[in-house]
């Protein structure tokens, strides 16, 4: 009965701990005094946070992907929001073929849409700049903001817009007044993932970011190439704390939206 | 009418909404008066929703025109049309509390917060609501929000109030209040109701007119007690209250009263038109106008008589219910108010009824 009963709960935990495990590992190799990556690290200290923050390359990339991902946060979530709205007022028909296009980027392997990306924006000078990554990011980006605000939207009774309409309110009136707020959570959801989407991003760096516009993840990529040091777990340490510290603030501000 | 001028009236002529192939309104012609409570009643599908989206101006009309005091509106967005609107399951913006809600339409026309607070406050005390303003639309009872939904559509003072089934939702008790407090609130308001059911029994407590609908098309339109003495077709006749209907040969024609011949015996009917002798007609008149006519049953008014064989009685309480069969197999059914002193008939038993002439319509 009790054993029963305590099996799920155990193996709920242990798959719990089989995808926390690796991030508890980074986490503390990233406080090692050790020079080279070992586990369990022989003492801890902050060496290899000074290492990051004392290093010029490091900050850089990090400063680079932090504004490249908030402009992909606002274009993707604006387009990304238009489109779901524009899509759900299709014909049914239209609405699958539009959506189907819409998710392509997530449907092809992304290193083709990567070497897509490559050769497309090599025409017009955007290889190695910010502005091209903003672009290829805010493609892969968008396919989530419209599912994410598609998915609140279908929560939506159509008549609340009606409703508003009757009661004198313009179209846009009744959008920001009523529809909006009422979407809110999905745009905000989506913008999260717009924003982890891009920060996270390595294969389209590595083919575009060239030798000007180095991200974060091409950067740690490069540094596990050519030497294995524990800054990068310190740099994955950082990245993760900021990733959940987002995942917070949106489920907070949903939670209130809901409320 | 009562409060003219503070409603308006309405002018549907021709009216039609097809979707493909199908008419979902097919030529609706209506002219509705300035304060009246005019409901379209009809079975679901009927076209009744769609008649009151276009006039909210949600649908455009394939065809025809509506003018609200004389001028036509087809043109003429939905928002600027100045129109109340209850909808059936009360579309109340759930991240607004109830005040807000009812204030949404006054902050759209620029009213100051002072005066709209003043008006919202006004709204909720007139819905019996007063302390309910803070609350949000899931906080409250089916029959609140109903309430803050008709609150909402009327504090803003349109001259016209769309409703579409607005208590198809709530229990019987709660409809039948909710009844009184319409037809209250449209004497208050003096302002033009148009008010869609399905539910018979609901047009015939609440309307001033009613609009019989069926296939996108108006049947008939007159007070309720017209529609109910007097339908004009076997459509009519069965979807406004219960009816029976006797197949019939017509014999001759005296004045508005037309002569049959009718499971044997000879019956009169009101008829409008006047039909050929000779020709197959159908009669129909109500159940609780029939009565049993055997033993000590007189009467000064002229009767229609049968004779029928009783093949099912039920006793429901405040009346009884019986099913009979005529002479050539027609069924028939008879309600009678029940009471301790009349004899309760036996199923089989073979006896008369009588009916008067005024309750016989030809169909
Ligand atoms: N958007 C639409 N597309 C196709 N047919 C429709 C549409 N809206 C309504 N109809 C059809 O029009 C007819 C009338 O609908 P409606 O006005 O909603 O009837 P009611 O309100 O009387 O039940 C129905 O047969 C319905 O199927
Ligand atoms: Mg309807």
């Amino acid at each position: 009965m009790t054993v029963a009963r305590a099996l799920p709960a155990m193996l709920v935990g242990l798959i719990l701990l089989f995808l926390a495990l690796p991030i508890v590992v980074v986490m503390v190799v990233s406080f090692s005094s050790a020079t080279y990556l070992t586990f369990p690290p022989p003492a801890f200290g902050l060496r290899w946070y000074s290492v990051y923050f004392g290093s010029d390359d490091w900050l850089r990339s990090t400063w680079l992907s932090l504004w490249v991902a908030a402009a992909v946060v606002v274009l993707a979530t604006l387009l990304g929001t238009l489109a779901a709205l524009g899509i759900a007022r299709l014909p049914k028909a239209l609405r699958v073929l539009a959506s189907a296009l819409i998710l392509s980027p997530l449907i092809v392997p992304v290193i083709v849409v990567a070497i897509g990306i490559y050769y497309a924006f090599a025409r017009y000078g955007l290889v190695g700049t910010p502005a091209g990554l903003i672009f290829a990011h805010t493609c892969l980006a968008v396919p989530f903001v419209v599912t994410s605000v598609n998915a609140s939207l279908a929560g939506i009774d159509p008549r609340l817009e009606q409703a508003a309409l009757s009661l004198g309110a313009t179209p846009i009136g009744a959008f920001f007044q009523i529809t909006l707020p009422l979407i809110r959570p999905g745009v905000l959801v989506g913008a999260l993932f717009a924003f982890i989407t891009s920060f996270d991003e390595l294969v389209v760096a590595l083919f575009i970011s060239g030798s000007g516009a180095v991200t974060l993840p091409r950067r740690m990529w490069d540094d596990l190439l050519y030497q294995i040091e524990p800054t990068i777990a310190a740099v994955s340490t950082l990245t993760i704390v900021l990733t959940v510290v987002l995942m917070g603030c949106a489920h907070l501000l949903g939670k209130r939206a809901a409320a | 009418m009562t409060g003219a001028g503070r409603g308006a009236s309405v002018s549907l002529s021709n009216l039609e909404r097809r979707y493909d192939r199908v008419a979902a309104v097919a030529g609706v012609s209506l002219d509705i008066l300035s304060g009246e409570f005019l409901t379209l009643l009809g079975p679901s599908g009927s076209g009744k929703s769609t008649t009151l989206m276009m006039i909210a101006g949600f649908e455009t009309p394939t065809g025809g025109d509506i003018a609200i005091d004389g001028k036509s509106v087809v043109a003429m967005p939905p928002y600027r049309r100045n129109i109340g609107m209850v909808f059936q399951n009360y579309a109340l913006f759930p991240h607004l509390t109830a005040a807000d809600n009812i204030g949404f339409p006054l902050k759209q026309r620029g009213v100051g917060k002072a005066e709209r607070e003043k008006l919202v406050r006004e709204a909720l005390a007139l819905m019996q609501l007063p302390d309910h303003g803070e609350r949000y639309p899931r906080q409250l009872s089916g029959g609140q929000q109903q309430r803050v939904a008709l609150a909402r559509a009327i504090v803003f003072k349109p001259r016209l109030l769309l409703m579409d089934e607005p208590l198809g939702a709530l229990d019987k008790q709660l409809r039948e209040n909710l009844q009184l407090e319409m037809r209250r609130l449209h004497a208050e308001l003096g302002i033009t109701f148009i008010y869609v059911t399905h539910d018979q029994e609901e047009a015939l407590t609440m309307s001033d007119r009613i609009a019989v609908m069926n296939g996108g098309l108006v049947a008939q339109v007159g007070r309720p007690e017209d529609l109910y003495d007097r339908p004009g077709s076997r459509f009519v006749a069965s979807f406004l209250g219960e009816s029976n209907f006797l197949p019939a040969i017509v014999r001759g024609v005296e004045d508005d009263i037309v002569v049959a011949e009718c499971e044997g015996s000879i019956v009169r009917a009101l008829c409008p038109g006047r039909p050929a002798t000779g020709e197959k007609v159908m009669l129909t008149t109500r159940p609780e106008r029939i009565r049993f006519a055997d033993g000590a049953f007189a009467s000064t008014a002229p009767q229609n008589r049968l004779s029928v064989t009783v093949t099912e009685a039920v006793f429901a309480g405040e009346r009884c219910r019986y099913m009979l069969q005529a002479r050539d197999g027609t069924a028939m059914v008879l309600k009678e108010p029940s009471s301790a002193a009349i004899r309760r008939r036996a199923v089989g038993e073979r006896t008369e009824i009588a009916w008067s002439v005024a309750d016989t319509i030809l169909v």
